[in-house]
């Protein structure tokens, strides 16, 4: 290889990572902005319209607010930790992008078979993915830890207890998906989907759909789980933060329910592949942006309709009925799989067997 | 216990919960955009204080002081005097808009009509000073809002 390919490559990756990066932050910013409006009109308001047309500009106010506040630490924190908590937070709410697959493209017949859009083509996405997702928990404990004061404590240990306890039965609800997919990468996932929507992953595995979607919410403290960050512990792990620190946790945590979003389209709801094979027409990326999209809007909605659960209820949701729940279902696919007679079934979503 | 194992494992309260959200997502708004948009208000409605006048000109007020007595707030302050024509008349009223609590007793007080509440309420300032109202602001606030005080004065006559 010689620098000059060595040098296109890194330019090709930078322009991948940027894009991918650049439109996150954008649709946090606008996320925000989506979820004051629904919210608003679910309880019969009419939420932010006052900053530009609709409203539209006010992710940026609030963003020029944020930046243009005093950081402030507090003279007991680990100044280190506290300005590295965020950090450590967003970091893998961003990386974790690098192996989701957005689709397929032959850009317009140019190549004779299509690529698939991901920046890396990792054998072993899925696993990369349950990684790094797990190693966001460190950038709150650490938050916690360096503010040196109670609230952001309690949040950090009850966020750390959450996050582990939701992380298991999401696993074994991946696994399930393995098990049908035969794959850890994620554009197999997608492919052993093929063929509309009697193929998706959402009807055989409709529970875990389920599970996955809820350890979501839990995941990234989203409503009603984010007894992480309530009232009583004044906001929880980020009480002590302030401007564009302040900002970053926000930022890691819609990164982390975008993820969720596409995670689930992918593993459950096919992915880039339309409902019906007849609408393949339209590019895979609008499918799997709109499925995104709908699965962010029921966090939303979540967040609109659901009170908050109290922390014994969600450790026995997480423990008593979610890891029995998903534990069984693998056994009743293994059964499914490995039983000759029942295999004809299932093998209907095994396309690669 | 069928009927409750399938509302447990298919979710069927929080569908319920999300149906009723999902509809009252497209009601129709209730918000007031308020600059721009405002709600009716009350002939009764309590805003900023006024000094009424006669038709003739001459005020109201005839320095009784109940107003005074009445203020839990104590926000009102009058000094009074004979005046030439040998009648009793104020030469200081006072409201301190920073105390007063809008309870409309000086209005209930006033044997002449002459303290009143407008429905006047946007006088917000930025200093605390411009909320001291002296006995010109006030007649002031009187000549200016007459029409309305009176009209809601008659709206509300036939119930005092």
């Amino acid at each position: 290889m010689t620098g000059l390919d060595m040098a296109i490559t890194a330019g090709i990756w930078t322009l991948e990572i940027l894009a991918i990066a650049v439109t996150v932050a954008l649709s946090v910013a606008y996320i925000t902005y989506a979820e004051r409006r629904v919210i608003g009109w679910i309880q019969v308001r009419k939420g932010c319209n006052r900053v530009g047309p609709a409203g539209l500009l006010q992710p940026l106010a609030d963003g020029l607010k944020l930046v243009l506040k005093e950081t402030i630490i507090p003279t007991a924190a680990n100044k280190f930790l506290f300005i590295a908590a965020p950090v450590m937070s967003l970091t893998p709410a961003l990386i974790a992008f690098a192996v989701v697959p957005f689709g397929e493209t032959s850009l317009f017949g140019l190549w004779e078979t299509p690529h698939v859009m991901a920046i890396a083509h990792l054998n072993v996405g899925l696993l990369y993915i349950m990684a790094i997702s797990s190693l966001s928990i460190y950038g709150i404990l650490m938050a916690g830890w360096a503010s040196n004061s109670k609230y952001p404590f309690i949040g950090a240990i009850r966020s750390t207890c959450q996050m582990i306890s939701y992380e298991i039965s999401m696993g074994f609800g991946l696994v399930t998906v393995m098990m049908l997919a035969g794959s850890l990468n994620l554009a197999d996932i997608v492919h052993a989907q093929a063929g509309g929507i009697a193929h998706w992953y959402m009807i055989p595995l409709f529970p875990m759909l389920l599970v996955y979607f809820i350890s979501g919410c839990a995941e990234t403290a989203r409503t009603p789980f984010d007894l992480v960050e309530t009232e009583e512990l004044v906001s929880g792990y980020y009480t002590e933060y302030s401007g564009m620190w302040f900002a970053t946790f926000s930022l890691a945590e819609y990164g982390a329910m975008i993820l969720i979003s596409l995670m689930t389209s992918i593993l459950f709801l096919g992915g880039w592949y339309a409902p019906v094979p007849a609408l393949d027409f339209i590019p895979g990326t609008f499918w799997l942006l709109a499925k995104t999209a709908f699965l962010i809007f029921v966090f939303i909605w979540f967040r609109a309709t659901f009170p908050r659960y109290r922390y014994d209820q969600m450790m026995r949701l997480g423990w008593k009925v979610f890891l029995p729940w998903t534990l069984a279902w693998i056994a009743v696919v293994g059964i499914f799989i490995y039983t000759p007679g029942l295999d004809s079934i299932i093998n209907f979503w095994m396309p690669w067997r | 216990m069928l009927k409750r194992a399938f509302k447990t494992w298919f979710l069927w309260e929080l569908l319920v919960g999300l149906s009723l959200t999902g509809r009252y997502l497209f009601r129709k708004k209730i918000t007031v955009e308020y600059p721009e948009e405002k709600t009716p208000l009350s002939p009764r409605f309590r805003g900023l204080h006024a000094l009424r006048r006669y038709e003739s000109g001459e005020e109201r007020c005839i320095a009784c002081k109940l107003c005074e007595v009445v203020c839990p707030a104590l926000a009102i302050i009058i000094e009074s005097e004979e005046r030439e024509d040998g009648s009793r008349r104020t030469t200081r009223y006072d409201i301190d808009f920073t105390k007063c609590i809008y309870c409309g007793l000086c209005q209930e007080a006033c044997p002449v009509d002459a303290i009143v509440e407008t429905q006047e309420f946007e006088y917000a300032t930025e200093t605390r000073e411009a909320l001291y109202y002296t006995k010109d602001m006030l007649l002031a606030n009187g000549d200016r809002y007459e029409k309305q005080i009176a009209a809601n004065l008659a709206a509300d006559a036939r119930y005092s």
